[in-house]
């Protein structure tokens, strides 16, 4: 008997073959969204814990000025310290062949005895420079792959002042910079900005840092107390200049493979239930048409002697055909977007070995998800279908009951009468026609959130680059000069306007609540960092206190007119009381800002500058950045025009690729269920539709019965698309929002437009392909049989 | 009504509006060929009342269907006034069913989800000189049941329903398949003389088939058919009105 049943399975497969794909797909988007998601960010977890676990990734890190070597001891044994390692870190700039503008570095020092304790480096190729040789270098693969390095190459590198040769002897990865982002820059920009390995005696020589350190990293015991060993340390520091010791949190690279790992987590626990809730409902609407259409053959079967469970085990084979399709879609579409993104990623991530995770379990899980929305969706039908007694099942069902929308009184005819059956139809189900609209809003809501994130990449880019950072370049001095500096800056070619800038580093108190930052100055007068206000209008400085960013404001709890308590880390911790002046708005991070006097008032040393915001000839870069990389006392440059460039560059990539994946999901949410939807609405009225046509109404007068109902669930799905968009949109991107820097909500008009022309030209081309079928009626044979 | 006496057959000389010729029809199903229609040739006069009768299977409702332009004929030639529409393509059939002719067919065919008035009106939007609802409605009894929808009424108000629907474009030629088959005899009677009534009023051309013999004293003309052939046709002499006939 069970044969049977499956032959007619075979069959009822071959003959709905285009819905089934239709439902299979949208469930195969959410298989393969979750595989990826999944696979990807269990790769990128795993393969970060085994790099900083094998490669001794430090749990605290701190600068200081200058520390003496002596200090070291009392550090090693501060309770919880596993592990401690001095070094010297400094910024450089190099000089390299064949680009033009000056690349940042940092350059990190290496114990002369060989491997340092902590944050180790992986050697992809080459060998450790050798103490005893002059001009050794390690160098950071991604930075070495941008130029096409090789050990035994050279670059010029301008430290402390002096331009030196440095040859490469290896080029290495360190679990500290798998994401290296340079000064300034918004993304990393890998010919730019590279990480340098030297060895501790030549820095030291160098840097002029003999017998002392001015950075330390800790490993810590397993139970050690994170927050005591943090203060501990900054309390001993502190005398040499500390600006704050910071957990693994705050360590920019592990912060920035956290907050993707959280995007993962987020992309995997939204878009998949998603896709699985629509597939859900799909499965749910073609198995009750078809068990509608079915329900005299289900009462013969009964009377035959077929069992319910027999009948139920019959649709739920149905069922899982759909799940079999969409998983094997889902599972080939996953494992290839997985391996796409995984190579994505080590653009950004440098990891020795990135490979996307194909663990069988991840395929359970996805495959199991999908069968289970699919079973849920069709659970209801199917019992229904398997619970009705033969009796019953042979009798034709219930009429249909419609209404008319009373309103007392005669409308005038307003619409047609084929409007009307469309819409009165639409009106008949309406929970079915709350579910469609549901379904074809999603993908208006998930286009809306793709293009709403390049709208506020758009105005964080104006905000940051044209409103309040529009220097070219921001010079950082070695040491806090005296503002004399900037003349000789002045003086470089190309050099058209210099703003001299002072930042402290600062602890910020209000009550309990603390941040670690700095207190940059501020002037009327300066035309290239600005301060502005929600509107992007220029502020004027109040002579006194603090002008605070949103996002301190907010971490802090401070508004206008609190007093914050001021701790001048580098000035034996001196404590300040300061008036907060305004709340300001800005997207660079914990941004305050003080006016220039009162700032050196408060810090009480003088007038004094620790860099400078440069304007610079467009014409005259070339001539401005090679001068850049001959003058002495530059610490470190930020290029904020390439930084703008590369920033851009790599958005339109990632918007592009993002926008082109949106786009085919968005496009398969909507064919499968406008494509059912309107395929369940010609079976269901097929017969009306053709006594249409032999009444003398044309196929695209009767066309106009299916299409009408169809636009009408599309135009209603459009509101609520951007609605849930916007509310999704929101969220995503307060999910971006960090301590590095936080990104303005923006949702362009334009972007609910592009989303709704998407869904509705593939909503209308689903329509069409259905619509085609109502060519083919045959109208001899509609009229013989009885509904 | 014209109580028991019967009606005299007006025998004026009536012009044909339809000569079908040489009309065969071949089906294939599956392996098998079926020959419904067989040579036939018809000819339909203006303002007559035609019954076709024969038993099912017998070829009346394929003719009928390739008269009306529902569908096409393997061979032969139909003419409607100077129109040769069996050359018509598909479009133009749809515009002569849309012009010229109505349709009433067994299973009433309305539209569940439009009220009687709305069903009515539906065929107003598609002809040049539609009746008003309201009117058509009435010539079928059923002013009174307008605004309600086909699952509310009765069987013969359904198909009176559809009457009105046919008419309301004031076609030349109204098609019945069966009308009275899913009726019980007094409400079929109901619908018979409505059919008749609207073939004087409107001076349509009423062509029913039937499988139902007793049917065939309404009309002015019975064509029997047999095995995809018309085997007779006989001009009733005297009509007799719906209400005097019975089965």
């Amino acid at each position: 008997m069970v044969a049977i049943l499956d032959r007619k399975l075979l069959r009822d497969v071959r003959r709905l073959w285009a819905q089934l794909l239709a439902v299979a797909l949208v469930l195969a988007c959410g298989v393969a969204v979750l595989i990826m998601a999944v696979g990807v960010y269990r790769s990128l977890i795993e393969t970060r814990d085994t790099f900083y676990d094998r490669y001794g990734f430090a749990d605290v890190f701190a600068s200081v000025t200058r520390a003496p070597d002596r200090l070291a001891d009392e550090i090693r044994t501060i309770d919880g310290v596993l592990r401690a390692d001095f070094r010297v870190v400094k910024p450089a700039i190099l000089d390299i062949t064949g680009m033009e503008a000056p690349a940042a570095a940092t350059v990190i020092s290496t114990p002369d005895s060989g491997e340092p304790l902590l944050n180790r480096a992986y050697i992809r190729a080459g060998r450790l420079p050798d103490p005893n040789r002059v001009g050794e270098v390690a160098v950071s693969e991604n930075f070495a792959k941008a130029h096409g390095f090789e050990p035994g190459d050279h670059f010029e590198a301008l430290m402390d002042g002096k331009k030196r040769r440095l040859t490469i002897t290896a080029i290495v990865l360190s679990p500290e910079y798998v994401y290296a982002i340079g000064p300034g820059d918004m993304v990393p920009d890998n010919a730019r900005y590279g990480i340098l390995y030297m060895p501790e005696s030549v820095l030291d020589g160098i840097f002029d840092m003999d017998g002392a350190f001015n950075n330390v990293t800790l490993k810590l015991g397993r139970n050690a107390n994170e927050d005591a060993v943090i203060e501990r340390l900054d309390r001993l520091l502190s005398p040499y200049g500390g600006v704050g010791a910071y957990g693994r949190d705050r360590q920019i690279s592990n912060a920035f493979v956290d907050s993707e790992l959280t995007q993962l987590k987020a992309m995997a626990g939204v878009l998949p239930p998603i896709f699985l809730g629509v597939a859900a409902f799909l499965v749910n609407m073609v198995l009750s048409r078809m068990i509608a259409l079915e329900r005299e053959q289900i009462g013969l079967l009964k009377a035959l002697g077929f069992s319910s469970p027999a009948i139920a085990v019959h649709y739920i084979k149905l069922t899982l055909v759909i799940v079999i399709i969409g998983t094997a879609i889902g599972f080939a579409l996953g494992s290839w977007w997985g391996v796409a993104m995984t190579r994505l990623y080590v653009r950004f991530y440098t990891f020795p070995f990135l490979v996307f995770d194909w663990s069988p379990d991840v395929y359970l899980l996805a495959g199991g998800v999908a069968a289970a929305a699919a079973l849920i969706g069709a659970a209801r039908v199917i019992y229904s279908a398997a619970s009705l007694p033969a009796a019953v099942a042979m009798r034709p069902p219930e009429p249909v009951r419609y209404r008319q929308l009373s309103l007392g009184f005669r409308l005038p005819r307003l619409l047609s009468e084929l409007t009307v059956m469309a819409l009165r139809n639409i009106s008949r189900f309406p929970l079915r026609a709350t579910m469609t609209v549901i379904g074809i809003a999603m993908p208006v809501a998930l286009l809306t959130v793709g293009w709403s994130t390049s709208n506020s990449m758009d105005a964080m880019i104006r905000a940051i680059f044209f409103d309040t950072q529009r220097q070219d370049a921001t010079v950082s001095f070695t040491d806090a000069l005296a503002p004399e500096a900037l003349v000789s800056l002045a003086r470089l070619p190309g050099v058209m306007r210099a703003e001299g800038f002072r930042a402290e580093p600062v602890i910020l108190r209000n009550g309990y609540r603390e941040k670690h930052l700095s207190i940059s100055s501020a002037s009327d007068l300066d035309d290239l960092s600005r301060v502005v206000d929600a509107d992007a209008v220029q502020l004027s400085i109040p002579p006194e206190g603090l002008m605070v960013s949103e996002r301190v404001a907010e971490t802090l709890g401070l508004s206008t007119g609190d007093l914050a308590q001021v701790e001048l880390v580098t000035r034996n911790h001196r404590l300040v009381s300061v008036p907060v002046t305004s709340v300001v708005q800005s997207f660079l991070g914990l941004a305050v800002y003080m006016d220039g006097r009162a700032l050196d008032h408060m810090i009480g040393d003088g007038d004094r500058v620790s860099g400078a915001n440069i304007a610079v000839d467009e014409t005259r870069l070339a001539t401005f950045y090679g001068a850049v990389k001959d003058t002495p006392r530059i610490a470190g440059v930020a290029l904020n025009r390439l930084s703008l460039e590369n920033f851009r560059k790599t958005m339109r990539e990632n918007i592009d690729i993002m926008s082109t994946i949106y786009i085919a999901l968005a496009a398969v949410i909507t064919f499968g269920v406008v494509y059912n939807s309107a395929r369940i609405l010609l079976s269901e009225r097929g017969r009306e539709l053709a006594s249409l046509r032999v009444l003398g109404f044309s196929r695209a007068e009767v066309s106009q019965v299916l299409l009408v109902e169809i636009a009408a669930l599309i135009v209603l799905a459009q509101p609520i698309g951007w609605y849930l968009g916007y509310v999704f949109a929101k969220l995503v991107i307060s999910g971006f929002s960090s301590d590095l820097f936080t990104i303005p909500f923006v949702v362009d008009l334009d972007s609910y437009a592009r989303a709704s022309l998407v869904v509705v030209i593939a909503g209308l081309l689903s329509a069409l392909v259905v619509r085609r079928r109502i060519d083919r009626f045959d109208l001899v044979e509609v009229l013989k049989t009885r509904e | 009504m014209q109580g028991q006496e019967a009606v005299k057959n007006d025998d004026r000389e009536r012009a044909p509006i339809f000569c079908a010729r040489g009309i065969s029809k071949v089906y294939m199903t599956g392996e098998v060929e079926v020959r419904a229609l067989d040579g036939v040739d018809l000819d339909l006069m203006a303002g007559e009342m035609v019954v076709l009768l024969g038993p099912s299977g017998s070829g009346k409702s394929t003719l009928l269907n390739i008269v009306g332009g529902l569908d096409r004929a393997s061979s032969g030639t139909v003419r409607f006034r100077d129109e040769m529409i069996s050359d018509y393509p598909e479009w133009k059939l749809t515009r002569y069913r849309r012009a010229h002719v109505g349709f009433v067919f067994q299973f009433y065919n309305l539209i569940p989800s439009l009220t009687a008035r709305e069903n009515v009106a539906l065929v107003g939007a598609i002809s040049k000189n539609p009746m008003p609802p309201e009117e058509a409605l009435e010539m079928v009894g059923l002013k009174q049941r307008m605004d309600h929808f086909p699952a509310q009424m009765s069987g013969g108000e359904q198909q009176r329903v559809a009457i009105a629907r046919a008419i309301a474009k004031r076609p030349e030629v109204l098609f019945c398949d069966e009308p009275t088959g899913a009726l019980d005899s007094k409400t079929g009677i109901l619908v018979l003389e409505v059919l008749c009534r609207i073939n004087e009023a409107l001076g349509a051309t009423v062509a029913i088939i039937t499988h139902n013999a007793d049917i065939r004293r309404i009309a002015h003309r019975v064509i029997t058919f047999r095995d995809g052939r018309i085997e007779g046709t006989e001009i009733n002499q005297e009509r007799l009105s719906p209400a005097d006939i019975q089965w």
